[in-house]
């Protein structure tokens, strides 16, 4: 598989009236061709910073992309002025936000929303526009797409307009989509058509994915790979199978204790201690140290190295070392 | 024909009653006649001309007749201007007050928008706080000081523009200058908080995404739905236009109805006061619709008859 | 705890084996919160004192009051007192500010203006608050028929034009200081009423509020604890910005002829007098009584403006 994206040690910083933020901290990914990678992770701890980062939609002042590369194709879109950007935008990678609510703009009908963005990236006449329009609107599902068109986005119910705002995104056929959130806001049996619709989609056209959420049943249903984030850094990547199976970093365990799983007969929810370290000041060492039940002396110290269990799956802790092994025996 | 126009046609026919209704009453609790204010006139031109103007009938016949003659769009007669009636000076007035309101309104909003669309695209820059410095200045300065002030530069030590009376465009400037400031700073203001509110929307970060143009955003997302809030505040500027439109006609001596109005004040004639009252409100009333039907042609949710929110 | 045994297991040469030893337990530091926490009175306080422009208008407005009230005093000029041979005279160590065409001191006329003008607005202030609260916390409390008809009232006060009504109503009980009062009073608390109503049925729907109904608690106690402290900061702006507006009121009456009569003095009055003078080159006799209008409502807006952002909890960060 080839990769269409690499992120490669990206820091992101917020300069506040309270300090500066170092809210992404030197996060790597690769993204393959037609695969979904989930990042998850509690709220605050960069994901979507990350995920806005690749479109470079983080407002500056105050964010600023203080290190790393971020390589679609091979080439580096932080090194992008902004004019060549917006043609990535939409057109090679496109956004999908968390609430289909607000994402829509109330005043301008959807078909005007939908057609603006292949206008802008692609020289069609109107008719042409409308005619991608409507097998945008049909391939996401939405009925009567003639009449459906001509409407406003509160003539909408929640899902429908999810369903919209994908096509939305979908319509100058990218090669990435980067949904954050995509189903927080939306009722649970309308979470199911959503997800459905993405593997659908993803099928259909052979969009790769990155689906940012804090929630792991999502991620069950539709990511092959995982990565998961705490305090501005992947702590923890690997494919579905691992992540949920031979979890090893203390948090991604806790992550996945807190929530309610139908294949384990214990269905005990143990939630994780404590909060997410300030960002203002973020500690030397690992970050989750504070709330570990495994922490060490070294964990405060130095941030630990990165270790390959797999080719797919690496995880950030000081447990992997040969030392800390015997410790972890006497629990 | 929708029952909302209907509804709302009732509700202002009831509004103007009630002015109507209340001014009459205020002006006819002022102790005494009219006519034996100044010149001692005796006692039997006096009641003359009360019977002449119908004012030794009892109140409420008055009351009947005024409305009776309003229907008919006769506003009556005036008391110390004994040849002219108050549609004579309502007729000279109104067109040039009109003249002066209108520019002043277009002034106020074109300028007002594009400072604060400005400002907001420039949030925190040098811009920005220069457009809000004149926005509070514009606010702060009454317009009288602000006429007073414009006189003196531009007429009087630079003269640039006449100093007075309504005769040219040139004429124009300095009075649609001094009534202008204040709504365009708060247009300004109104349009600049809205703006930059409308700008975190997530539907902006979506145009963002889609690889739009700056300019797009701003014209195309967010203009639009940044004036809402811009246009509900029209109908209490064309308000504050309308009384600074006294003011400022007396300064500058513009022959409108203001200028009558101001007059009819300060000479207590009566039937004059309350046509030009009625008048204005009428006026008003017809703004606010003006406005409620821009209200629903730029923002789609409102479907005019049910206001939902949002 | 199941760690699947790895066949390659790292080992870092270059930190040393005691550190791999268990931290003490403190997950509560993890709790702790870092910044301090201010209550909503002192954080706004802070910030109101971080907006400069806002101090400004706070310092001019102490100056103001200051003025107001020891400017009469301290000027050996009366207020009314005619001296016909001191006629326009400019600003000297005998008269400060000059005088006007009957030889009166324009300085001891400003300060005079100055209480005036703080007078009408302060009791504009008060008055709206006094009936704007009531008002609008009776019909958001209530809600129901009772606040659609109490609403429906302002509605159609809301839609007369507020400086027409007080221009008919000084026509009527004649010119003077307590008719202007009395005359911004009448549709001055409308605006108040909508604003205190709107919060309040806000708040009223508020899950704390409905908290601590369910617990019981008095209703006078709930209008004292929760209510007011969340409906003070809208308030508050409210007030600060009817000032400035009854104080232009004031000045637009007094300059049409309507407001405070001579031989009184009233910065609106001085304009007018003033206004004539354009021409003769009698600069102070305008310069004074616009400048200090100018600088009152400035000075009132930008506090009114800085409170605004101060007390705001959504700006609070």
């Amino acid at each position: 598989m080839e990769k269409i994206l690499q992120v490669k040690d990206l820091h992101v910083s917020f300069s506040t009236y309270g300090g500066e933020v170092k809210a992404v901290r030197g996060v790597s990914f690769d993204l393959h061709e037609g695969e979904t990678l989930a990042i998850v992770g509690e709220s605050g701890c960069g994901k979507s910073v990350t995920s806005q980062t690749i479109m470079k939609l983080i407002p500056n002042p105050p964010g600023k992309i203080t290190g790393g590369e971020i390589l679609f194709k091979g080439k580096d879109l932080i090194k992008l002025k902004e004019p060549e950007m917006r043609k990535v935008r939409g057109a090679n990678i496109s956004m999908i936000f968390q609430d289909p609510m607000t994402a829509l703009n109330p005043t301008l009908t959807i078909g005007d929303q939908i057609m603006e963005g292949i206008k802008q990236h692609e020289h069609l006449s109107n008719d042409q526009a409308k005619q991608v329009a409507l097998e945008m609107l049909n391939l996401v599902g939405i009925p009567n797409p003639e009449i459906r068109l001509k409407q406003y986005p509160h003539q909408f119910s929640g899902g429908m307009r999810q369903r919209i705002v994908i096509a939305m995104a979908l319509v100058c056929r990218p090669d990435v989509l980067i949904a954050d959130e995509p189903t927080t806001a939306l009722d649970v049996t309308i979470q199911a058509q959503i997800l459905e619709l993405f593997r659908d989609i993803q099928k259909k056209t052979g969009v790769s994915i990155i689906l940012i959420t804090h929630d792991l049943g999502v991620v069950a249903q539709v990511a092959d790979r995982i990565a998961v984030m705490y305090a501005g850094r992947i702590v923890e990547i690997g494919s579905r199978r691992e992540i949920f199976y031979s979890p090893q970093h203390p948090y991604t365990k806790g992550l996945l204790k807190s929530v309610p799983r139908l294949d384990m007969e214990k269905a005990e929810l143990i939630p994780i201690p404590g909060t997410p370290p300030d960002l203002f000041l973020p500690p030397v060492g690992c970050a989750f140290a504070a709330r570990c039940p495994y922490a060490m002396e070294v964990c405060d110290k130095v941030y630990p190295f990165k270790s390959q269990l797999t080719n797919q799956h690496s995880v950030d802790c000081w447990l992997q070392d040969e030392r800390a092994q015997k410790l972890v025996s006497k629990y | 024909m929708n029952t909302y126009y209907i509804k709302r046609l009732v509700s202002m026919i009831i509004t103007l009653w009630l002015i109507i209704t209340g001014t009459f009453f205020l002006m006819h609790s002022v102790p005494g006649s009219p006519f034996n204010e100044e010149r001692r006139t005796n006692e039997a031109v006096q009641k003359n001309l009360e019977a002449y103007y119908n004012l030794d009938k009892p109140l409420m016949v008055q009351y009947g007749n005024y409305l009776k003659q309003l229907v008919q769009g006769d506003l009556g007669p005036s008391i110390k201007k004994s040849s002219q009636t108050v549609n004579d000076m309502l007729g000279r007035g109104f067109p040039v007050s009109f003249e002066l309101g209108f520019y002043t309104l277009l002034v106020a909003i074109i300028s007002g928008i594009i400072l604060g669309v400005i400002a907001a695209l420039r949030h925190n820059g040098f811009i920005d706080y220069l457009a809000m410095s004149i926005a509070v200045i514009g606010i702060s300065v009454p317009n009288f000081v602000m006429a007073t002030l414009l006189i003196q530069q531009l007429a009087v030590n630079f003269p640039i523009f006449p100093v007075a009376t309504w005769q040219s465009p040139k004429h124009m400037v300095l009075p649609i200058l001094a009534l202008a400031t204040g709504p365009m700073a708060i247009i300004a203001r109104l349009t600049r908080s809205s703006m930059l509110e409308v700008l975190t929307q997530d539907y902006i970060k979506t145009a963002k995404a889609k690889g739009l143009s700056p300019v797009k955003i701003v014209f195309k997302h967010a203009l639009r739905n940044a004036l809402l809030p811009v246009v509900t505040v029209l109908g209490s500027l064309a308000a504050s236009i309308l009384t600074g439109t006294f003011v400022i006609e007396k300064i500058f001596a513009i022959p409108g109805m203001g200028k009558y109005f101001v007059d009819s004040i300060n000479n207590r004639d009566y039937p004059v006061i309350m046509g030009t009252t009625i008048f204005y409100s009428a006026i008003l009333i017809f703004m606010l619709l003006l406005v409620d039907l821009a209200y629903g042609f730029l923002d789609p949710r409102i479907k005019l008859g049910k206001k939902e929110a949002k | 705890m199941e760690l699947r045994k790895q066949e390659t297991l790292n080992i870092s040469p270059d930190i040393p084996d005691e550190w791999f030893t268990p931290k003490e337990k403190n997950i509560k530091q993890a709790e702790t919160v870092v910044r301090p926490s201010l209550s909503y009175w002192k954080d706004s306080w802070h910030r109101l004192l971080k907006n400069k422009l806002a101090m400004a208008g706070l310092v001019f407005l102490v100056f103001l009051a200051v003025f107001a009230i020891f400017g009469p005093i301290i000027s050996p000029h009366t207020v009314e007192k005619q001296t016909l041979l001191d006629q326009n005279l400019p600003p000297s160590g005998k008269y400060w500010f000059g005088t006007d065409d009957l030889g009166r001191d324009v300085f001891t006329r400003t300060a005079y203006g100055a209480r005036i003008s703080l007078f009408v607005g302060l009791m504009a202030a008060l008055i709206d608050f006094v009936i704007g609260v009531t008002y609008g916390g009776i019909a958001g409390y209530k809600g129901g028929r009772v606040d659609n008809l109490m609403m429906r009232f302002v509605e159609i006060l809301y839609g007369l034009p507020y400086l027409l009504v007080v221009i008919l109503v000084m026509v009527v009980i004649g010119p003077g200081l307590t008719t202007i009062i009395l005359a911004l009073s009448i549709t001055g608390w409308v605006g108040m009423a909508r604003i205190v109503r709107g919060q309040v049925l806000q708040i009223k729907n508020y899950e704390f509020v409905l908290a601590s109904k369910t617990f019981g608690t008095k209703t006078s106690r709930i209008i004292r604890k929760n209510l007011l402290p969340n409906t003070m900061g809208p308030i508050i702006v409210q007030m600060t910005l009817t000032i400035p507006s009854a104080i232009f009121a004031e000045a637009f009456l007094s300059f049409i002829g309507l407001g405070i009569q001579a031989p009184h003095a009233s910065w609106g009055v001085m304009a007018n007098d003033g206004l004539s003078t354009i021409l003769s080159g009698y600069w102070w006799r305008l310069f004074f009584p616009t400048l200090f209008i100018s600088l009152t409502m400035f000075a009132f807006n930008v506090l009114g403006d800085g409170l605004q952002d101060a007390l705001d909890p959504k700006l609070r960060r």
